[in-house]
């Protein structure tokens, strides 16, 4: 009865997928934070810090 | 029974493929010759690569000093090219396609277009390898302007990228084939998961590289008169070092793999081990910025927030791997029977079979000798006492070659019976393979790490000195340590000849394996059947894990032991008082 609760449940669509699965499942998602996330923390940020260096004259 | 070729339907649209006759999947056959013809390229490199490497231990060594000063820089810069970027990306666009259309038991999406990529990358390949042996290119691996090379240095190495960016664009098509044509049920499977990691870090790494050398090529030949030095190391570490990250993740796809396919083994847990992926998605690029520690114009906010907080994450990513993997092959082997002590399941693993043996050596020295010296070169105020030294290339030999090619190796001998359908040639050979290149990396690493601890530095011809004006002495032990790495060299070279060599002879010369001999074909493992963990989810079902439990607590005793022995050498050095 147990076991043929539990395949039910786990065959059953209406049981919502939880936000981290659905995360990990969004394949463009995680290309666009993986893309996103170093170009600002570490390409953008250093740049905006270097382009600040005055220029000598 | 003879394996044929057949035409047939793969998720409602018709393609070419075979039943592999030891899973059971349907290989799309146009996957089959890319991954051939990518791996096969791949090997060709390292070859080449693997000379050059050679050639440098040998002039680094300073008894033998092999090469002139002209010749030292020119075979540096093609071996930095050569294994770090050719051997390395071509081998991964096998796995992207292994992990996408084998896996996922899918046709590859557009093979044209994963052609023109294999093209593109074999052209940029070509032309760089003939470029700096042309000699006028000798700026080593990372090409810092204002060192200037030929404008068809910059060209190939975009003609790669490009290449290589395409192939990462099929893979990400193929997984969504796979997910519309339903080849799969939930979510792809871990493997995959990971061969997904890379391909996402492989576009940060490969968009960066072309924001970057696109600039530098015109700048080359003219048409832009000026490119700012430090701009050009931040953004050209963003592809340099994050090229690196792709291996890290490829790597540890197949560390779970491997022991998958050998011995049934599955992840502790499956949902932890994605989200260890998940923060190398995050976080993993941001270790690029650890080459930027001593530039006086970057901030300290910006220096320890991208080395310090954000990848103490991906290190922690990598811990978790760390654990869940050794962990995953004890709980497989404990089901197996080996159930004695902490240690018969490791005791008792198949070492003699050359996948196995080369994916656990290169698991634990990434980890002792890679992670932990990445750490020490990742904080701000010991980077300092090794910045630019020969540490760097000895932490970064451990990461790539103890770890990323000795994987690598490790998957072409399962490759080899699986997709080219060959039995390994010289099994008793092919067993000792590991060993000898492993520890001839593991040499290399650590002698390099040794002589960097004692101040010599990198991308030097001579550390003797002999002809500059102001001589300097570096102590005794420093050239010992140069002259082991030399002999590491050479262990290793061996070891990787030996890999070549084999591989080849297996490829053309090879039984043919069919249904009868494709499990022998895989080398000794435990259950004598292939297992299907490796496109199936799941998690082990045993914690009873004593003897991983042991292993990473000699871990950690290691990384806090050396990274405060770091610590104090750095106490000693700026003495306060």
């Amino acid at each position: 009865m147990d076991k043929a609760k539990t395949e039910s449940d786990s065959t059953d669509e209406s049981v919502p997928i939880p936000p981290m699965q659905r995360l990990l499942d969004n394949h463009f998602l995680l290309l666009f934070i993986g893309v996103v996330v170093p170009t600002v923390l570490y390409t953008l940020w250093g740049v905006m810090e270097l382009s600040q260096i005055p220029i000598t004259q | 029974m003879s394996v044929a070729a057949e035409t047939g339907v793969i998720g409602g649209i018709a393609a070419k493929f075979r039943t592999c006759p030891a899973t059971g999947l349907k290989i799309d056959l146009a996957a089959e010759k890319l991954i051939k013809a990518n791996a096969v390229v791949a090997i060709v490199f390292l070859a080449v690569g693997g000379v050059f490497g050679l050639l440098v231990a040998l002039t680094r060594w300073p008894s033998v000093h092999l090469l002139s000063s002209d010749m030292f820089y020119l075979v540096l810069t093609a071996h930095g090219l050569d294994v770090l970027l050719v051997w390395i990306i071509f081998f991964e666009m096998a796995v992207l396609y292994f992990a996408s259309a084998i896996i996922l038991n899918c046709r590859l999406a557009a093979p044209r277009v994963a052609w023109l990529a294999f093209i593109l990358m074999l052209v940029g390949a070509v032309l760089a390898n003939v470029t700096v042996l042309q000699g006028e290119s000798s700026v080593m691996f990372t090409s810092y302007v204002p060192l200037k090379a030929s404008p068809n240095f910059y060209l190939s190495l975009i003609l790669f990228a490009v290449g290589a960016l395409l192939g990462c664009f099929v893979f990400l098509g193929t997984l969504v084939i796979a997910k519309d044509e339903k080849t799969y049920e939930g979510s792809i499977p871990l493997v995959t998961f990971g061969a997904l990691t890379a391909c996402i870090i492989a576009i940060f790494t490969l968009a960066s590289g072309a924001v970057i050398l696109i600039p530098t090529w015109l700048w080359s030949l003219g048409y832009i008169s000026h490119i700012d030095t430090v701009m050009y190391k931040l953004v050209w570490w963003a592809m340099g070092h994050s090229s690196q990250q792709i291996n890290m993740a490829a790597q540890v796809a197949i560390w779970y793999a491997i022991p998958a396919i050998l011995m049934g083994a599955k992840p502790l847990s499956e949902k932890v081990s994605r989200l260890a992926f998940l923060m190398y998605i995050f976080f993993l690029q941001l270790a690029s910025a650890h080459h930027m520690l001593v530039e006086p114009g970057l901030s300290s906010e910006w220096k320890v927030f991208n080395t310090s907080y954000a990848i103490y994450l991906a290190v922690l990513g990598s811990m978790i791997h760390g654990f869940s993997i050794p962990g995953a092959v004890e709980a497989a082997q404990r089901a197996n029977g080996y159930t004695k002590g902490y240690f018969e399941w490791l005791r008792r693993a198949p070492w003699g079979n050359p996948a196995f043996a080369g994916m656990f050596l290169s698991l634990v020295m990434f980890g002792f000798l890679g992670g932990i010296s990445g750490v020490v070169l990742g904080t701000e105020q010991i980077n300092i006492m090794l910045h630019n030294t020969i540490y760097v290339p000895g932490h970064f030999h451990a990461t790539v070659v103890a770890g990323t090619s000795l994987a690598f190796m490790a998957l072409t001998f399962l490759v080899v019976p699986l997709i080219f359908q060959r039995e390994i040639i010289w099994p008793r050979l092919a067993k000792w393979q590991p060993y000898l290149f492993g520890l001839g990396a593991a040499g290399i690493s650590l002698f390099m790490m040794g002589a960097g601890t004692l101040g010599v530095a990198r991308r030097h011809w001579d550390i003797t000195f002999s002809d500059a004006t102001l001589s300097f002495e570096y102590p005794p032990l420093a050239i010992l340590m140069l002259s082991l790495n030399g002999l590491s060299g050479i262990m290793a070279a061996i070891g990787g000849g030996l890999f070549v060599v084999i591989i080849v002879a297996s490829v053309l010369f090879g039984k043919k394996v069919d249904a009868s001999n494709i499990v022998e074909a895989l080398g000794p493992m435990p259950q004598k059947r292939v297992s299907e963990a490796v496109h199936k989810h799941g998690s082990a079902s045993n914690f009873h894990l004593p003897g991983t439990y042991t292993l990473v607590a000699i871990f950690f005793l290691a990384f806090v032991v050396y990274y405060f022995v770091n610590w104090k050498y750095l106490s000693e050095l700026w003495q306060l008082g």
